[in-house]
Order: structure tokens, then C-alpha cells, then sequence
């Protein structure tokens, strides 16, 4: 009876140990399969496009992998979806145990300098000469670090405020032009019970995007740009004057309440369900208020965008706050470099096809509206994009990681009324000298 | 069977895998984050030995004490709440009607992950749509508070669904203990005429001392580190109003590529948890053992 416990005893105890050598072997097994296929190429890819919250999006991305896998015999393009914020986590995660997937999505400026600084983006400039002539002019540059761009941009935008014509018409308010007509717009709709702005500035990026108008229209198109650079200077008056502005719209009520505890999403949902008549946001959801079938036409119909109100100052109504959004990257580390290059320059260029139509993005290379049927608010946005007189890159793209959190931790602070307009200020300029 | 289990061989055989796991998954780990703490990185590029720079800066950083304050009353808290879960189960685990559906419907919140939970009060707070202010304007207040925007009132709002998340786990755990107390000693106590609080605090709560200072410790060391549903429902905010010292950590780290010092701020939140432990267990040890 003894020996067949210990028996069992010493099985036990080797199926364990085998199991804990297993577990530690794994990962390198995998890695060998890889290399040991040989002629069969996989290309890891992943992007931020789920199926459940952007649908367009990803049957977009699906069919052109199914092209380019056509095409390409023995190559399979090895996808992972996740969506916006799991996916910069899961990115940052990946990158610190050096283990990037061969293309993936990667912002501008800013939120790409830590990565090329520690080597893990592929020099894109053979790809970028290639497709010279279907870009729009500049967009390639936001991703270019010292002249050379480690990543190639898929998207284009620019923020405009969207309002709800059949509210405004209700209420027989017009559509403000001027910040004063905004003020009145607003006292109008708080009369009538109706809070005037969506605003979900929890995450804070999109009360950025009221600070920058207003620091567009006050201080002019290149300023903001010069001070995040550290050129200008952000104790500026015109710098304190918008943040002050910012306060004046919060205390006339403009915005819904407890908007800094509103995910954008919340916000979104009060504006598209006619709770809200205006919100600002970037041309990435123009698809919502033209081509998206899940959306009422009811609503789609009532839907139509201005420019950001002047403000008296130096700026003027065709400078934009936007630029390229999400573009593609290939990582230092891959083992199909050039064919991960290969596959970037044929999804960019479908996509700049595709994406239009199908998708309603605005994409990053040339768009010949004449020749596709868009929706006339498409076609709108688009001539503005190419009448800009200037478009200022976000602020927390076009900053570091470090200076960007300092920015929107100051944007919810300085909305919630926290800190004074000196301080908001004070706190940048601080932060962009520490640089 | 027992000259197997004290041989040594055996011991360490037995022990081996699971102690290899705990120091590849714990030891290590917490060693490296400790070691990244001496470091200036930006989790991807070079990193630059600096010494206890960040650990100063750390004991020094104002927002770090902030968070730690806020995750010291989450605690305070906690352990407070564990009186009503406690006398909750007293309730349960006396021969009421419905006690076993209770003791399952305290049990749900457990059953649901953290990420559903705050994504549920989340849509209960929403300050315009949600059912909480629908009902508050309905009972004729004009504005209710926003409950997540508001950074005075923040951090009592995600008090209410973590305390209301851990109140099955710990609900469960003292029923247990409490339906393990031999009833003979019960009977003993009602023929020598003790009523049912006296029985309640003079006998059942003297026999199950143990089970309450370890969940004493549970609910400490557990706020201390606590994360995901704050993360999820504020992100820290408004303006760090509802930040807590794994939050803290986490946006240094993750958020603002700060890698060295989220390494240090995760090193300090160590130290402080296993002083919090240390002290606890002191306070809560219990001399003499009991048994049935």
C-alpha cells in the first residue's frame, strides 16, 4: 500500500515539474515555429477598428487583407482587433517586453517620439517616396522625426461643431459666427431647458479641443503650435484670455451638466438622441450624420456643421484644429520587415479608395470627389479641408506624453473651475520648459 | 501516507512547482519594479541609472500623498462597511425565512466582473439620464449633483458600488464561519437563558474573532491596492479628485510614459501596503486559539 502511494506520489510530483518546464518553454517554441515555415510569410497586424463600434471600418480592413492575401500567395496577414484605448494600453504593454506586432496603428508626433527614440519604428521613407503623389501634402510630416518618417498616415480630420438644425429651428435660434452669438445661443437654449453643448471631458482630449479654438481665434493659427514647441510662450495673454473664456462658457452653463465626469461616448449619445443641439468633434464621425444606416435619416438629415465661431483676436474662420489621425507603423524588430512595407503601401493606397466610399473617412491621400457619389456635408468638409489657411495638430498629439497628461489633467481642472486661468497657463508653460 | 509527507525530499518536491511559480510571478516582478524605480525610462527607450531620485521624488510628490489619502479612506471605509456585512450575516445565518435566496442575490455582484460593474453605475450616475438624478428630480430636486464630475463628492460615489461589489464575498465568509459554530454550544447558551444578542455577541462573535481579523486585513490590503473600477469609471478624475495609489501608478507608468517613477510610486505602494498588514495583523492578533 506504501509503494503504490509513494508511487503515486512521485508521479504526481514529475507531472508537476514537467508541467512547470513546459510553462516556461512555451514561448520559445513558439518562436521557432515561426521561423521554421520557411516560404510562408505571417505578417502580424493590428488595429483599433472592433466590429461592434466601427463596422465600416473593419469590413473596410477585412476585404483589403482578403485582397493582399490574394495577391500575395504565402503571405497571411495574422490580425488582432482591439478597440481605441485597450489598444494604445495594449501597444505600450507590447513595446516594453519589445514584442510589437509587425504593422500596426500608431498616432502622430508626439505619441510617436518615445517609440523611435527607443528604436522600435521601421524608417517608412522608401514607402513614403513611393507613394509621394497620393498623399495630401503634409500630412506625411506629423510623422516624421529628424526628417524621417517612421510612420504614414490613413486618416485626415478636422474638427467642426455639429449642430441639430431642427432644435436651433425650434427654438429659432441661428447658428452663431461669432463667440457673442455663441454666448446668446446658449442663453437661448438654457431658457428654453435644453442644455446648449455635448462635452464628455472625462478623458479630457475634447475639452482641448474647445481650449485650442478659442487660443486659435484669439492668439492666431501658428501660436499654439509655437508655444507646446517652447518657440512662444504660454503665460501669453491671448493663452490666458481663451482659458478665461473657457470658465465664461462653463459658468453661463454652455456645456451639459457634470460634463467632466462624462465619457465622450455619453456625450455623444445625448447629442445624436436631439438632447443637445451642438457638439464639437472631429470629422472622423461624419460617417454618424451621413452614411451610417444604424442611425435614423431623420436625425442624419438635421444634422449640419459650422466652423468655430471667430473670437475677437488675431485668428481667422478657415484655421482648423485637426490632422492626420491614426497612421500605420512598422516595427524595427520584425522579421518580415520588407514585406510588412509591402503590405502598408498596398493598404494605404486601398484604403485611401475604399475608406471614402464605404466608410465615410476622410483619408490621408487625395481624394477625387467629382468622380464618387459622397453626402454634400462630405463633400463640404472636404473643400474646407483643402481651403484651410492653417490646421493646428492636437494638443496632446502634438506634445509629449509627459506635457500632454500635464495639458489634459489642466484642461479638466481649469473646466471644473479648479484652477484659475494664470494657473492653467503657468502650469504648461512650466511643464514645456522642463522639456 | 504521513512517512511520505514528512520526508524531505518529498517537501521540497511538493512545494517546488508552486514556489517556482510564485517567485518567476511575484518575487521577481516585484524585485524588477523596484529596481525599474532606480531608473529614468521611458518604458521603451534606454534607461539611465539614477539612483533613489525617484523614490524622493516620490515621498516628496504631493499628488502621490493625495492618492495615497484616497485610497487610506477607501480603506477606513472598507473595514467600517465589514460591521454591516457582519451583521448582515448574523441576520442570514439565523433560521430566517429566504435566507439561502439573500445569501445568493448578496452573492451576485461578486459574480459580475469589476469593468460591467462601472460601466453599470457609471449609466446610474449619469448626471442627466441617469436613474439615481431621474429619481432625484422626480422627488423635486431641482439640480442633483453630477455624481462623477463633482470632485467634492467623486470619491464617495465610487465608494458605493466597490463596497457594494465586495459585500457578497465578504457576506459569504461570515456566514460560513458562523454556520460552522457547533450549535450544541448555542442550545447551551438559550437554556441558561440568553437572548439572541446576547448569543450573538457573547458567543458567535468571540468564535469567529479569527474570520474577522484576516477579512480586516482582506479589506485593508485590498483598498490599498484597489484599481480597476475607479480606472474605469473616473480614470482618477476630475483632476485626480478620485485618484488612488495604483491609479496613480498606473498613469505615470502607462499614460505618461513615465516608467522609472511608476516603478518607484509601485515600490512605495508595496512598502506602505505591507506596513498597513503588519500593523493590522499586530492590532487584530488574536492570543488564544479557539476550538470547538
Amino acid at each position: 500500500m506504501t509503494n503504490k502511494k509513494k508511487a503515486i506520489a512521485l508521479l504526481a510530483s514529475a507531472a508537476a515539474a514537467s508541467l512547470a518546464l513546459s510553462a516556461c518553454s512555451g514561448e520559445e517554441e513558439e518562436g521557432a515555429a515561426v521561423a521554421e515555415e520557411g516560404e510562408d510569410v505571417v505578417i502580424e497586424f493590428m488595429h483599433l477598428w472592433p466590429e461592434g463600434s466601427s463596422k465600416a471600418h473593419y469590413d473596410v480592413v477585412n476585404d483589403i487583407i482578403a485582397e493582399y492575401e490574394e495577391a500575395n500567395e504565402g503571405v497571411t496577414v495574422d490580425l488582432e482587433v482591439l478597440s481605441n484605448e485597450q489598444y494604445k494600453d495594449k501597444l505600450r504593454v507590447l513595446s516594453t517586453s519589445g514584442d510589437l506586432p509587425d504593422v500596426g496603428m500608431t498616432w502622430a508626433a508626439g505619441f510617436l517620439t518615445p517609440y523611435v527614440d527607443g528604436n522600435l519604428f521601421a524608417s517608412l521613407d522608401d514607402v513614403a517616396t513611393e507613394l509621394e503623389d497620393e498623399f495630401v501634402p503634409g500630412t506625411v510630416d506629423a510623422y516624421r522625426v529628424d526628417e524621417t518618417a517612421y510612420g504614414l498616415p490613413l486618416e485626415l480630420n478636422i474638427a467642426t461643431i455639429f449642430y441639430n438644425t431642427a432644435i436651433f429651428e425650434e427654438y429659432g435660434v441661428e447658428p452663431p459666427e461669432t463667440y457673442e452669438e455663441l454666448l446668446a445661443a446658449v442663453e437661448a437654449f438654457n431658457e428654453a431647458g435644453v442644455p446648449p453643448i455635448a462635452l464628455g471631458n472625462k478623458d479630457a482630449w475634447t475639452g482641448s479641443l474647445w481650449y485650442m479654438y478659442l487660443a486659435d481665434r484669439i492668439a492666431g493659427p501658428e501660436a499654439l503650435t509655437q508655444a507646446i514647441s517652447g518657440e512662444g510662450d504660454f503665460t501669453d495673454p491671448a493663452f490666458v484670455e481663451a482659458a478665461a473664456k473657457i470658465q465664461e462658457l462653463v459658468e453661463a452653463d454652455a456645456f451639459v451638466n457634470g460634463f467632466n465626469g462624462l465619457a465622450d461616448e455619453e456625450a455623444k449619445s445625448m447629442f445624436m438622441s436631439g438632447q443637445s443641439p451642438m457638439y464639437l468633434i472631429g470629422s472622423w464621425d461624419l460617417p454618424n450624420y451621413t452614411t451610417n444606416e444604424d442611425v435614423p435619416q431623420e436625425f442624419r438629415d438635421s444634422i449640419e456643421y459650422m466652423t468655430f465661431p471667430l473670437v475677437e483676436g488675431e485668428g481667422d474662420a478657415n484655421s482648423f484644429v485637426g490632422g492626420p489621425g491614426v497612421g500605420l507603423f512598422v516595427a524595427e524588430e520584425s522579421d518580415v520587415k520588407e514585406e510588412a512595407k509591402d503590405f502598408v503601401a498596398y493598404f494605404i493606397q486601398e484604403w485611401g479608395e475604399q475608406a471614402v466610399e464605404r466608410a465615410g473617412v476622410i483619408p490621408a491621400t487625395k481624394v477625387d470627389a467629382a468622380s464618387l457619389d459622397l453626402p454634400q456635408m462630405y463633400i463640404d468638409i472636404l473643400g474646407e479641408l483643402s481651403e484651410a489657411s492653417n490646421i493646428t495638430l492636437f494638443a496632446d498629439v502634438q506634445m509629449s506624453p509627459e506635457d500632454a497628461q500635464v495639458h489634459l489633467d489642466s484642461i479638466q481642472a481649469l473646466f471644473g473651475g479648479e484652477i484659475t486661468p494664470e494657473e492653467f497657463a503657468e502650469a504648461h508653460a512650466e511643464a514645456i520648459a522642463q522639456e | 501516507m504521513n512517512k511520505v509527507m514528512s520526508n524531505k525530499l518529498f517537501i521540497t518536491l511538493y512545494i517546488a512547482p508552486a514556489l517556482l511559480l510564485v517567485i518567476v510571478l511575484v518575487f521577481i516582478p516585484l524585485l524588477l519594479s523596484g529596481y525599474y524605480g532606480l531608473m529614468e525610462w521611458d518604458g521603451i527607450g534606454d534607461r539611465t541609472f539614477i539612483g533613489l531620485e525617484n523614490y524622493i521624488a516620490g515621498i516628496q510628490d504631493a499628488d502621490f500623498w493625495s492618492s495615497a489619502y484616497h485610497s487610506f479612506l477607501l480603506a477606513v471605509f472598507s473595514t467600517l462597511s465589514l460591521a454591516i456585512y457582519l451583521a448582515v450575516s448574523f441576520i442570514l445565518a439565523s433560521k430566517i425565512k429566504g435566507a439561502d435566496l439573500l445569501r445568493k442575490i448578496y452573492l451576485v455582484p461578486m459574480l459580475l466582473s469589476s469593468v460591467a460593474i462601472a460601466q453599470l453605475w457609471v449609466k446610474i450616475y449619469n448626471p442627466t439620464n441617469g436613474i439615481l438624478n431621474t429619481l432625484l428630480m422626480n422627488l423635486g430636486i431641482e439640480r442633483p449633483p453630477a455624481w462623477l464630475a463633482n470632485p467634492d463628492i467623486v470619491l464617495f460615489a465610487i465608494f458605493i458600488p466597490i463596497l457594494w461589489q465586495y459585500a457578497g464575498f465578504y457576506i459569504l465568509i461570515y456566514y460560513a464561519a458562523l454556520k460552522n459554530i457547533p450549535e450544541s454550544l448555542i442550545e447551551a447558551a438559550r437554556i441558561d437563558g440568553a437572548s439572541p444578542i446576547q448569543i450573538a455577541l457573547r458567543i458567535k462573535l468571540p468564535l469567529i474573532k479569527e474570520v474577522v481579523s484576516v477579512t480586516i486585513v482582506l479589506a485593508i490590503v485590498g483598498s490599498l491596492k484597489y484599481f480597476d473600477l475607479i480606472w474605469v469609471m473616473t480614470g482618477g478624475g476630475p483632476n485626480g479628485a478620485s485618484e488612488v495609489m495604483a491609479s496613480y501608478m498606473y498613469k505615470l507608468a502607462f499614460v505618461s510614459y513615465n516608467f522609472g517613477y511608476g516603478s518607484a510610486i509601485g515600490f512605495l505602494l508595496l512598502i506602505i501596503t505591507l506596513i498597513a498588514t503588519y500593523i493590522v495583523r499586530k492590532l487584530t492578533a488574536t492570543r488564544d486559539r479557539i476550538e470547538y
